[in-house]
C-alpha cells in the first residue's frame, strides 16, 4: 500500500492522531501533525511512498506541533519534535512544511553513524549512480531536479547515504528542496512535476519542495553503485564543460562534504577511499539545463 | 519495569523481541543515553546476531559515536595532563573520563557531556589560570553565577575550550561545601592512584570511585542521566567485587570515614533493586536498615522508582513530572542550607536564565 491509496480524510485522521507511517528507503518514519494547512501538500509530496504496518520498526518518530502559549496564535510558530525531543528553536508556522524536511535531515545526520553521509545529490541510470556534492548556490538541486524529470532515477537531493560494508548508495527519494530562482526554472522546465507553493523568508530565502518522481520512489531499494562524482557549478551563460579531477583532490572534496567523516574515523577514511577508487571524478560547469542533461546522458551512455 | 531495564537485567530476552518492542527499546535507550551501552551489552552477551537490521543500525550508530568520543577524551586528557604538569599539578580524572582512561567496563558505550577533573582547593587559582592560558574559558557570563559557583559550589563554573568546544568541569571536592555531607577532599586526593599506562594521570581509588558515583547519583537534581549513572555504578560494583580483595568491607569502612554511608546505602539499594546488581546479603541487610529509618522513605522511593527509569513517555505516569520536580528540590535541599536555598531560588525566580536558541540550519547539521 502506498500513501495515495489512502483517502485524504483517512490521511488527515492518521496525521492528526497516531501518525502516518511511511518508508523512505532505509528510514521508516512516523509523522504526526496538527498543523492542517500543510497536510494537502505533504500527502502529495509523499504520495508514492509505501505505507508501513503499525507494528513495523520506526527509525524516526517525528511531529510538527503548533507553537507554545501565545505563539499558537500571535506570530504563530511550528515546532519540530523527534520522539518528544525538540532539537532546535521553533520556526514561523508558514515554514512548517520545509521544516519537516530539514528536521528529517537533522535526524538522519544525528542518528546515522552506521553509514557514510555525504552532503550531496545522487541519481542513477541503470545501476550506475552519479554523486554531486556541492555547496549551496552551485545549482546542485536545480540540476538534480532537472535530471530526475528526464529519466534519471532520484536517490537523494540533499543527503547521499553510502553503506560502509558494500559501498552502495541507499536511495531516499525524498522531496527536492528548490531555492529562489530555481523554483521558476524547474516549474518551466518540468511543468508536470508537483511543486509546493513557495515559502518566503526562510534562512535560505524562498523555498519550494518538488515531489520525487513516482518511478524513483517505486524503485527505492534497488541497488545503486557509485560510478561518477561530479562537482557542478552553475555559471550564467557558460557552455557546458567537464574538467577531470585527480583522485587526491576528489578525496579531499568528498571528505569535506561528508557530514560524519570525523565521527567515523578509520571507517570513514576507508569508505571515502573505496568511493574514490570506484568512481571517475569531474568538475562540471554549466549555464543551460538541456545542454547539461545532454552531457550527463552521453556520460552514462559511454561508460 | 521498563523494557530497557528488563533487557539490562537479562540481555538474552532480546531474541524474543518483535519489531514493535524493538522500536520501543531503541527509543527508551536513546532517551536514557544508553544506546551505545546497550550495543556493548548485547555484543558481550553474544546477542548482536539476533538483532534485526533496523534496530542494529541505531545500536551501531550510537556505538560509533561513543567510540569517537572516547578517542577525543584520550586526546583531551593528554593535553590537560601536559598543561597542568607545567606547574607540577597532577591531573585527577573523575567519572566518565576516569572510566575511559582506567579502561574500566563502566566506560563501555558511554557518551559524555564533559570532562570532570579534581584539583586541590589551594591550587585552584593556579590551575584555572593555566587552563585559561591554553584556551579554556568560563561559560558562566553573569556575575551571580560566577559568585554562586566560586563561593558555594564544589566546582568552578563550567569551562569550554575555545577551539575544540570540549566542556570541562573543574572540581575541588565531590560535594558542595554547603551541603549536608562534607567528605574531606584531602582523603580522596591522598588515596588516588596513578594510571600505569598514562604517567601523571590519576583516578580515585576503587572505593572512592564507587562512593563518588553513588554520591553524585543521589545528589543530582536532573533526571536525564540517572539510569545511565546507575548502570555506571552497576559496572563499577561488578568489576571491583571481582578484582579487589575485601572490596565490600573496605567500601563500607571508607563510606563511614568519609561520612557518605547514606548515599552509598541508597545507591546499593537501588542498583540491586533496579539492575539486580549483586550485593552480598549482609551488606544489603545493613543498607535496608539504614535507608528505611527516618521519615518519608515511601516518598523518596516513589521519586527514585520513577527517575531511575528511562525518561521516556512510554514509562511515565501522572506522578513522573512531579517526581522530577521533587528530585530537583531534594537535590538543592541537600546541597545548601535553607537560607541559602531560599536566596538562590528567589534570585533564579527574579532573574530567570535566558533560554538558549538552537537555530536550525537545514543545509548542514552535524
Amino acid at each position: 500500500m502506498i500513501v495515495s491509496d489512502l483517502a485524504p480524510p483517512e490521511l488527515h485522521r492518521r496525521l492528526r492522531s497516531d501518525g502516518l507511517r511511511l518508508s523512505s528507503g532505509p528510514f521508516n518514519c512516523r509523522i504526526q501533525t496538527r498543523i492542517s494547512e500543510i497536510i494537502p501538500e505533504l500527502i502529495r509530496l509523499y504520495a508514492h511512498h509505501p505505507v508501513i504496518p503499525d507494528d513495523a520498526f520506526v527509525d524516526f518518530h517525528i511531529a510538527i506541533e503548533t507553537g507554545r502559549g501565545l505563539h499558537r496564535w500571535f506570530r504563530p510558530q511550528a515546532r519540530f519534535l523527534v520522539d518528544g525531543v525538540e532539537p532546535f528553536t521553533p520556526l514561523p508556522r508558514a515554514q512548517a512544511l520545509p521544516m519537516i524536511e530539514w528536521g528529517l535531515n537533522w535526524c538522519i545526520t544525528a542518528y546515522s553513524q552506521h553509514v557514510l553521509i555525504l552532503h550531496a545529490a545522487a541519481l542513477v541510470r541503470g545501476e550506475r549512480a552519479i554523486i554531486m556534492p556541492a555547496p549551496p548556490g552551485s545549482g546542485k538541486s536545480t540540476l538534480c531536479a532537472a535530471l530526475a524529470n528526464r529519466g534519471w532515477r532520484l536517490l537523494s537531493d540533499e543527503l547521499t547515504i553510502i553503506r560502509l560494508d558494500t559501498g552502495q548508495i541507499e536511495g531516499l527519494a525524498r522531496p527536492v528542496n528548490l531555492k529562489n530562482k530555481s523554483i521558476d526554472v524547474i516549474s518551466d522546465f518540468a511543468p508536470d512535476a508537483f511543486l509546493t507553493a513557495p515559502v518566503r523568508d526562510t534562512t535560505k530565502g524562498t523555498v519550494a519542495l518538488m515531489a520525487p518522481p513516482a518511478d524513483s520512489v517505486r524503485q527505492l531499494g534497488q541497488a545503486a553503485w557509485p560510478r561518477w562524482v561530479v562537482f557542478p557549478r552553475y555559471v550564467a551563460g557558460s557552455r557546458a564543460a567537464w574538467a577531470p579531477l585527480q583522485t587526491g583532490a576528489a578525496f579531499l572534496q568528498i571528505a569535506d562534504n561528508a557530514m560524519n567523516y570525523h565521527v567515523l574515523g578509520k571507517k570513514g577514511f576507508a569508505a571515502v577511499s573505496a568511493l574514490v577508487d570506484r568512481c571517475d571524478h569531474f568538475g562540471f560547469e554549466y549555464g543551460d539545463l538541456d545542454e547539461a542533461i545532454g552531457c550527463f546522458d552521453r556520460l552514462a551512455g559511454e561508460a | 519495569m521498563s523494557l530497557l531495564v528488563t533487557v539490562f537485567r537479562n540481555p538474552a530476552m532480546v531474541r524474543e523481541l518483535l519489531d514493535g518492542p524493538w522500536d520501543l527499546l531503541i527509543r527508551q535507550a536513546r532517551h536514557a543515553n544508553l544506546l551505545g551501552r546497550l550495543h556493548e551489552l548485547l555484543d558481550q552477551a553474544g546477542e548482536l546476531a539476533s538483532v534485526p537490521q533496523r534496530p542494529l543500525n541505531h545500536l551501531r550508530s550510537a556505538a560509533t559515536m561513543a567510540e569517537r568520543q572516547h578517542l577525543s577524551i584520550r586526546r583531551e586528557v593528554d593535553i590537560l595532563q601536559q598543561t597542568l604538569a607545567r606547574h607540577g599539578l597532577p591531573l585527577i580524572l573523575l567519572k566518565g573520563a576516569a572510566y575511559v582512561i582506567a579502561g574500566l567496563p563502566a566506560a563501555s558505550g558511554r557518551v559524555f557531556a564533559d570532562i570532570d577533573i579534581l584539583v586541590p582547593r589551594d591550587r585552584l587559582p593556579e590551575a584555572e589560570s593555566l587552563l585559561m592560558q591554553t584556551g579554556w574559558v568560563s561559560t558562566a557570563t553573569d556575575a551571580y553565577d560566577q559568585r554562586y559557583y566560586r563561593q558555594w559550589m564544589h566546582e568552578l563554573p563550567a569551562m569550554q575550550h575555545l577551539f575544540r568546544g570540549t566542556a570541562l568541569d573543574v572540581h575541588h571536592t565531590i560535594l558542595p561545601p554547603t551541603s549536608r555531607h562534607k567528605p574531606d577532599p584531602a582523603l580522596l586526593l591522598e588515596a588516588s592512584v596513578e594510571i600505569a599506562a598514562c604517567p601523571g594521570v590519576r583516578v580515585l581509588s576503587p572505593c572512592d570511585m564507587v562512593l563518588h558515583s553513588a554520591t553524585h547519583l543521589f545528589h543530582e537534581g536532573e533526571s536525564d542521566n540517572l539510569l545511565r549513572d546507575l548502570t555506571d555504578l552497576d559496572a563499577l560494583l561488578r568489576e571491583f567485587a571481582r578484582t579487589e580483595s575485601g572490596f565490600w568491607q573496605n567500601l563500607m569502612a571508607r563510606a563511614e570515614l568519609l561520612g557518605l554511608e547514606h548515599p552509598l546505602a541508597l545507591a546499593l539499594y537501588y542498583a540491586n533493586a533496579v539492575l539486580d546488581t549483586p550485593v552480598p546479603a549482609e551488606v544489603l541487610e545493613t543498607v535496608r536498615h539504614r535507608i528505611n529509618g527516618g521519615p518519608g522513605p515511601w516518598l523518596r522511593d516513589a521519586i527514585y522508582r520513577r527517575v531511575l527509569r528511562p525518561q521516556h513517555d512510554s514509562v511515565a505516569d501522572w506522578f513522573s513530572p512531579v517526581a522530577r520536580r521533587l528530585l530537583y528540590v531534594r537535590a538543592h535541599w541537600l546541597r545548601m542550607p535553607p537560607w541559602l536555598l531560599a536566596y538562590h531560588l528567589a534570585h533564579k525566580f527574579l532573574f530567570p536564565p535566558k533560554a538558549v536558541s538552537v537555530p536550525l540550519d537545514g543545509e548542514r547539521q552535524a
